[in-house]
Order: C-alpha cells, then structure tokens, then sequence
C-alpha cells in the first residue's frame, strides 16, 4: 500500500507498505528515522514514543495505515536543528543517559509532560513516565534531568 | 540446502560486495580521571542519531530469522525445508548441515549446538534460520519448515537432573561442575546457637531493551564483516571463525551501539547465524530478535536453592557455617562453571568463619541455559548469607547490625578459600556508614498522596494496614576474571598534531554498554599526557583483545591498560625532550605542554611536528589461581563491598510494597567518573530491587511463561526510590589509581536489604525471591504452583475457563 503522512514537519510518501508493518517500522525501516527504539514492540517500554496528531503514542502499537493523513514527531524532531531542545540538554548534563536505549522514549515523553504540565512535581514525573522503562539508571538521573528541563523552562 | 542465488540476480552477476563506513570518532575535550565528564556519546543518543545494532541497515540487505524448538528435549526426527526454499522472496533457509566448521560453540565448553541436530534441549534452542527480502517473509518461511520431532520428557530441575535414573543430557553426564570448599575441621565443628535456613533465588532476566541485533556483510573474498552489540569483541570472533571455519583475520567484528547487557550478551546470539546466511547469499543479512525471542536468545541469572546452616557462640561470634547450593544451569553450559565457583567462595559472606565446608553444585537440565548476570553467583549467595546473618540475630536476641560488625572479616584474615584477605577490606567502615546515613522522616499515612503508598494510583488502601520495616545487608564480589584466567587488554594509543592542536587516540576493542567506558578512557588519556583533545576509536577487533566487559572490570583492566600505554607515551616524549633540549628537571606534562619544574619549556604541537607517536600495550592483571580439591586458592584478584539499607512500607493486607528509599555505602578505591558512578549504583540498585520484588522467569515443565515485558515485570519509575549513597575511597595499592569494580555490588547486597526490611515489616520468613504479596500476607511460602486464572472463582463446579470448549 501507499502511504501519506507529515514527518517532523515534512510531507513523506512511501510505496510497498505491507499492511502489517507498525507506524515505527515504516519509521525506522522506510523513512530513515530509527530513533524511536524497538525495545519490546508490543506496547510496554514507551522507547517507540511518538507524537501522532500531538497525541503521545507507542508508534509499535500503531499501524502504519492508522498513521495515513496524520502528523507524527519523532525524537528527530524534538530538537531545533542543530541545538538541542532543553529536554535533550537536560538528559546529557543530568547524567540520565547511559546506554541509551530507552533515552529517545523519555525525551518524548517529558516533552510531552512538560507541555501540559511545566512544573510537575516529584510524583508527577513518576506519574507521566510510568510508561517508560529504562533498565541502566535506576531513574534517579532521569528524575533530576526532568527537574532540571522544568526549571529551564519556567525559567 | 538452498538456491544460493538471489532471486532476480544471474549466477555469475552478484553485485559487489557492498561495504560500511567506518564510524567516526568524535573528539571529546574536558574531565581527567575523578572530574565530572560528560559522555561523548550523550548528544546523539539523546538526538536519536546514536546507532545501535539493531538500526544497521544497508542497501540490498536481507532479513534474517531463526526457527526455534518449540520443545525443551525432543529427539529431531526429520527436517524439510524444500517448501521454504521455494518461497518467493526467500534467499537461503540454513540447518546444522550448512555449519561449515565446528557445530558447536560456547565460552568455557563448547557443548552448544549452533544449530541443533539429533536433539534438542531446551525451549527455544535454534534449528533453521532464514534469509529473506523482508522480516515477514522470512517469519513466514520459518513456518513452512517442517521439522518432526519425537517428545521427550524434560528434566525440569536441577534436583530431577541429579537423581540416578535422570536420562543424560550430555555425553558428559548432567552434572556440570561441582565445587567444595573445605575451611577449619567443620566435620566434628558444634556450635551453642545453630540457625537452619532454605533459601530459593528465581531466575533472573538481564532484559537489556535493546534487542540482540547485528549486520553481517560479506567482503567478497570468502570473509565476513560483522557489525554487533555485545561484550567482548574477540571471544564471538574467535568462535564465529571456528564455525565458520574460517581464520580469524577473516572474520572482523566492530561493535556496534550496544542497548545494555548485564551479562546476557557475554554469549553468541545471532552471530554465527548472520555471518552464515551472509556468506551464503553474498549479500548483507541482517537479524533483529524481537523481545519474545530475546528472551530465549540469551542466558539468564540462574535460579538457585540453598540449604544453610550457621553455627555460633551464645555472644554472636560464628563458629561454623555449612551450606549446599543447587544451581540450575539449563541446557547448556554457558558460564556456568564459573558461576558455580564464585558462589562456593562467596558462601560465608564477608565474615570471618572458622570452618566451613561449602558445596556448590551446578546441574543440566532442560530449562532455559543460564549464565553471566551482573553478581555472577555473588547474588544467590548473598540473599542467603544475609538471611541466614538475620536468622542468627533473631534467634541470639542480637542487633543485626552488631552481628555483622562482630563477625566482619578484615584484611590479613583468610576467606574460607583460604585466600588471604586484601587490604582494604573495609566492612565494617561501609556497615557503619550505612547505618549512620539519616533515616527517611517517617510520613503520616493518614492524608498522603495515594501515589506515595504500596498500590500506588490503584488506590488500594489510605495507609490501614500500612507497616513500615528497615534491613541491612553486605555483600562482597569478585572483580575480574579468576581461578587462573589469562585476563589482559590491550590498548593501541597515539599522540600526533591534527588541525593545529595536539590529538589523542585510544583505540582498544572494549566493549561500552552504557556503563560510560568511552568516558573514562578519554579521561585517563587526558590525565596522563595532559592534552586537551582526544578521540576513542570505534571498538573492534582490528586491535588485541580487551577481555570482556563484565566482571566490572573494563576500568581496572582496559583502564590500566590505557594508562600504561599512555606512559609508555610520555617517556617517548620526555626522552625526546632530554635529548633535544637538554636537562634532567623533572618533567610533566599538562595544558598540551612539556613543563620542566613546573615551567613551560615546549609545547606539544613543536615538539611533535609531524611526527606520530604510537604506543600499544597488553596488561595482564596479577596471576590467580584455580582452587584445589578441597576449594583453597588465590583465586580472586580484587573484591569490592557495599553495604545497603532498605526502608519499606507494606500493606500488609494486599502484600503491596512501597520502597521508601535505599541507603548504600561502597568502597570504589577512586571516583574516576562521580556522575557514572552514580549512575552504576542506582542502576545497579534497581536491578537488586528487580529480584526482590518482581522479576523471574516462570519456567513450567521446561516452558517460559512469560517471555514479554508484559508478563516479565521490571521495575518502573514508580517502583524505584531515591538511593542515598556514601562513598569510600580507600585505594587499592594494586589497581590503577586504586580504583575497584563498580557495577555489580550494587546488585548483590540490595536484594537480602530489601527482603530483611520486608520480614521487618510483616513478621514472615520469606526464603524465596521474589517475594511475591501472598508470602508478605502469610498465605504461602511459595508462589502457587498453578497461577490464578482470570475469572477461576468456582470453577471446580464448572470447568476451568479457559478449558470450557467455547473458549
Ligand atoms: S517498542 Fe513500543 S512500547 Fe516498547
Ligand atoms: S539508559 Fe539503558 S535503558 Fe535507559
């Protein structure tokens, strides 16, 4: 099948879509894009976080003809060209990153937090990122790297 | 066993062998060993541009896909693969008859099959493997291969494994290794307070998230490049080459982004298969397990029982401890042998105990094979030494804190395997630190955040019910490889003028998995020539082995061995400098300049020119030692301690648990990274509380139960507390700048801590991990051997749900 869609801003056509393929196959495989993670693809991680239409979702749980007409931000388009977004600044310099594997998911996902809520305290952030597993940190860092892009923000 | 020629390319016309790029190094500039430095490798991996294995991709790359047994011990009748074959879109379909070398691998005995033939042993063994055109083809190929198997009646247990009549799994038989340690005259040894306790250790899964993964590409000339996360670069070349019965300089790995490991990617996965049906297709073939399939492609933490008992004077001192322990090694051997020894060394924990005998033994069986994991037979030893430390204190009306300080073994002692004890061995330093960190204010319940209870946004409860509890353990570990290994790495280092600036390379085959490896050696680089500009290569086997990461010791090891070459560097300079310029003042480097007491007297880039200065040096850490008949030796190099307190909160109604905080104290010799150590005891930490409440393998009759994060429950943000941590930092004289192993006692000791804080709480024994609600609210000792079915309430009268024949 054919799809449609808007990538980070960028209309993306693909050919040979078979209709079992997710929306982060058709990511990773067909649009250059594989940093969204396939950690477990079936729903339980959140390393394939996503924007679909602003929505957070998993883009493993999603197929790709879903994704037809839509609007997706991936990890690639979270940042502002070459300079981080202060999500991503905050993950590096709070130490929240080690192997990394889980690391597109939450830059996503507190992207997400943040936006609707830019002061979230402590059992917010649990709240919000209960979704995303990460198996290197114990998510100490990853708490302190979300604190600290909430003070970037609110200044 | 299959065409050979891609569909839609003439014999005689394969395209070039097509080839990758090697990766850019990129410079890293601040931080010397103990500054906080950041990691090279943060901006892309938080960009999303960081590779990892399982995002290679290549032009005209095929898919590979592995069949696996859906038996765990069945006798392979017949094969058929021809209906695979003719599948459009399907390139090569491979079975063990396409092995061109040897049909077995493995690290310490090569007793696993790469592709099963005659038999297979256990659930998820691979048999066939596929390349096609896309995943789903190849996933489709896999179900139109016909294999006949004759069922055969699975050894489930190491205890059925050990009985007479138990049909063998291996020529060998099904014991795989037995270990004895025999300390003081325990025969005739009585003690005035015995203490007797059963202890049982789950199996544990590693669950890195990033998937075993790789890209094989052929080169064109017969030899194979392979691009792959794992551990240690040499050891998969060497048995890739045996098998494919090829040299080894035909076979080229590089390591590739590795999404974690903890010791399940110390063992091949993927790799001969790739490099198989690459050679074969002449094309690149790449293989990505999804996680269910992860979950049978690597080794897991084994499960373990533990029958101990200790022996005491009525004023707390120990007397004697005795203990066997029944590890279940699965089907094959993996590191077991290993595993089995550190368990039988680490028995009697960190105490001092006069006789022991100590008998560790390590079985085949048709379940999952287990091996490496963070804590490698340390963990399994610990929850029962520290139970059993508990128990005593119980049963001598003793604080369990003052046992352990009574009972602590200090440097110049002997362990129970009659190694002496190295200075520093500071025990009762990190008991007492741990003891000392402030207690977590104890909240109301009564009003709180359901969120800060046990069941959380479940709401289960406004704090009735609610019990708070604290415990304590120690543990201890290995660090390096022991008992007589060969354990070096080698590291290639260079000093040249790029873009006007002095520039460092370090290039060794060291595997990062996270842990911040790439860090620590720009950071040595850094410290020991003093320039500002380095770039660590891309890991491959281009350059002598770095040994495995694992056994935390890449820093200790790889770290030295980058700071000898780094000195062997130095005097280059310093030589040329005496030469060229006079002078016997004592030299330094530091600012990309040469100093002389102190006073700049030429600047690298001057010195230098055009010159290239390059180093290579092969560190071989101190000689260690097998153990004798009766378990003595020096076969440890290293052993580093943490300590750990747990506070908790249970409902004691639901068996639901809050973990309020975890307090360590580790001695670490030197901080070399504060942030990555950091990172290393809370991620480590987590893994401890993983074990303790949640995370295991369920194995019936040979079948995993639950391979999907689904049903394998880790710990989420929600589970995990903040860790308050006091570090030492007393050097060992022997390492380079004194450091020790960081990454597995942070795994060892939380688990007991976090399990005495939860007997604390509710009065129960709780011997088996992980501890499950219905042995916190004293319904069973154990988990039930048949889980609760949804909606099974009364289905004695009408059949089980899911057996009901509409179902
Ligand atoms: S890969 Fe989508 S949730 Fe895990
Ligand atoms: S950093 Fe490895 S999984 Fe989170």
């Amino acid at each position: 099948m054919r799809l449609r869609l808007v990538v980070n801003g960028e209309v993306r056509e693909v050919d040979d879509v078979w209709e079992g393929e997710s929306l982060l196959y058709v990511l990773r495989e067909r649009l250059e894009l594989p940093g969204s993670k396939n950690a477990c693809e079936q729903g339980e991680c959140g390393s394939c976080s996503v924007y679909v239409d602003g929505s957070l979702v998993c883009s493993c749980l999603v197929l790709a003809g879903q994704a037809e007409g839509r609007e997706v931000v991936t990890v690639e388009g979270i940042s502002d060209g070459d300079d981080l977004h202060p999500v991503q600044r905050a993950f590096v310099d709070a130490g929240a990153v080690q192997c990394g594997f889980c690391t597109p998911g939450f830059v996503v996902a507190t992207h997400d937090l943040l936006r609707r809520n830019p002061d979230p305290d402590e059992a917010d952030i649990r709240e919000a990122l209960a979704g995303n597993l990460c198996r290197c940190t114990g998510y100490e860092k990853i708490l302190d790297a979300v604190r600290l892009a909430a003070r970037g923000a609110t200044g | 066993m299959t065409s050979g020629v891609p569909i839609g390319v003439p014999a005689g016309a394969m395209p070039p062998a097509p080839t990758r790029e090697r990766p850019r190094s990129p410079v890293q500039r601040p931080g010397r060993v103990g500054e906080e430095s950041a990691r090279i490798d943060g901006v892309p991996k938080v960009r999303g541009e960081f590779e990892y294995s399982s995002d290679l991709w290549m032009d005209g790359m095929l898919h590979g896909a592995t069949l696996r047994s859906p038996h765990p011990h069945a006798n392979i009748r017949r094969m058929d693969t021809s209906e695979a074959e003719e599948m459009a879109g399907v390139h090569a379909v491979l079975t063990h008859e396409d092995v061109p070398g040897r049909k077995v691998y493995g690290m310490e005995i090569p007793d696993q099959p790469v592709l099963a033939w005659e038999r297979v042993r256990y659930q998820g063994e691979p048999v066939a493997v596929v390349a096609a055109d896309h995943p789903e083809t190849a996933r489709r190929a896999l179900e139109k291969i016909r294999v006949e198997y004759e069922v055969l009646d699975p050894v489930t247990s190491a205890e059925e494994a050990m009985r007479e009549d138990a049909p063998k799994l291996h020529l060998s038989g099904n014991v795989l290794r037995r270990v004895k340690v025999l300390h003081g005259q325990p025969a005739g040894a009585t003690a005035e307070v015995v203490v007797a306790g059963e202890y049982e250790v789950g199996m544990q899964d590693q669950a890195f998230l990033g998937p075993e993964s790789g890209l094989a590409v052929p080169d064109g000339r017969g030899g194979v490049d392979l691009h792959i996360s794992t551990q240690w670069l040499h050891i998969d070349r060497d048995q890739v080459a045996e098998s494919l019965g090829l040299a080894p300089d035909e076979v080229r790995l590089t390591l590739s982004g590795v999404g974690g490991a903890f010791g399940g990617r110390e063992d091949l996965s993927m790799q001969i298969h790739s490099c198989m049906l690459a050679l074969e297709t002449g094309r690149p073939v790449r293989m990505v397990y999804n996680r269910e399939e992860s979950f049978y492609g690597h080794v897991h933490r084994h499960p373990c029982k533990m029958r101990f008992e200790h022996g005491a004077t009525r004023d707390g001192k120990l007397v004697y401890v005795r203990a066997g322990l029944v590890f279940d090694g699965g089907a094959y051997a993996s590191s077991s042998n290993a595993v089995c020894l550190n368990a039988a060394t680490f028995a009697c924990g960190p105490y001092d105990v006069p006789h022991a005998q100590i008998e560790s033994h390590m079985l085949y069986t048709n379940n999952p094979p287990c091996g490496a994991m963070r804590g490698f037979g340390a963990v399994q030893a610990c929850f029962a030494h520290e139970s059993q430390m508990d128990r005593l204190a119980g049963a001598l009306g003793m604080d369990p804190i003052d046992l352990r300080l009574k009972n602590a073994i200090e440097p110049g002692m002997r362990f129970p395997f009659g190694q002496e004890v190295p200075h520093p061995a500071p025990v009762r330093e990190i008991l007492k630190k741990v003891k000392d960190v402030p207690m977590p204010e104890e909240q109301e319940l009564a009003g709180r955040d359901p969120r800060e209870l046990p069941g959380g946004v479940s709401n289960v409860t406004r704090g009735e019910g609610v019990k708070r509890g604290v415990g304590y353990a120690v543990g201890f570990k290995n660090i390096g490889f022991s008992a007589g290994f060969d354990d070096y790495s080698t590291a290639r280092v260079t000093l040249a003028v790029e873009g006007g600036e002095p520039l460092v390379r370090v290039h060794t085959a060291a595997a990062e998995v996270g842990q911040g490896l790439v860090t620590l050696q720009a950071q040595i680089a850094r410290t020991e020539l003093g320039v500002e500009r380095v770039a660590v290569e891309p890991a491959d086997t281009r350059v002598g082995s770095a040994g495995s990461t694992s056994a935390s010791r890449q820093s200790y090891v790889t770290g030295a061995a980058v700071e000898g070459a780094c000195a062997a560097i130095r005097e280059h300079l310093f030589e040329r400098v005496r030469e060229e310029l006079g002078g016997n003042g004592d030299l330094s480097l530091d600012g990309d300049e040469v100093l002389s007491e102190g006073r700049v007297i030429v600047s690298l880039v001057d010195l230098l020119g055009d010159e290239e200065i390059e180093e290579t040096l092969e560190y071989h850490h101190k000689e260690t030692h097998p153990l004798d008949e009766n378990g003595q030796g020096d076969a440890h190099l290293q052993f580093a301690f943490a300590a750990h307190r747990a506070v908790v909160e249970v409902d004691t109604e639901l068996g639901l648990v809050r973990v309020v905080e975890i307090a360590t104290a580790q001695d670490v010799g030197k901080i070399m990274n504060p942030q990555a150590l950091e990172g290393q005891i809370e991620g480590g930490i987590a893994q401890g509380l993983g074990l303790a409440l949640m995370e295991e393998i369920q194995v019936k009759s040979g079948k995993v139960q639950n391979a999907s994060f689904t049903d394998y429950l880790l710990p989420t943000i929600l589970d995990m507390p903040s860790v308050r941590m006091e570090i030492l930092e007393l050097a060992d004289p022997e390492a380079p700048y004194g450091l020790k192993g960081v990454g597995e006692p942070p795994t060892i000791s939380s688990t007991p801590a976090i399990v005495a804080a939860l007997r604390d709480a509710t009065g129960q024994p709780l011997t088996r991990i992980p501890v499950r609600p219905e042995q916190m609210v004293g319904i069973s000792s154990k988990p039930p051997e048949e889980p609760p079915h949804p909606g099974s309430a009364g289905y004695a009268e009408i059949g089980r749900l899911d057996e009901r024949p509409e179902h």
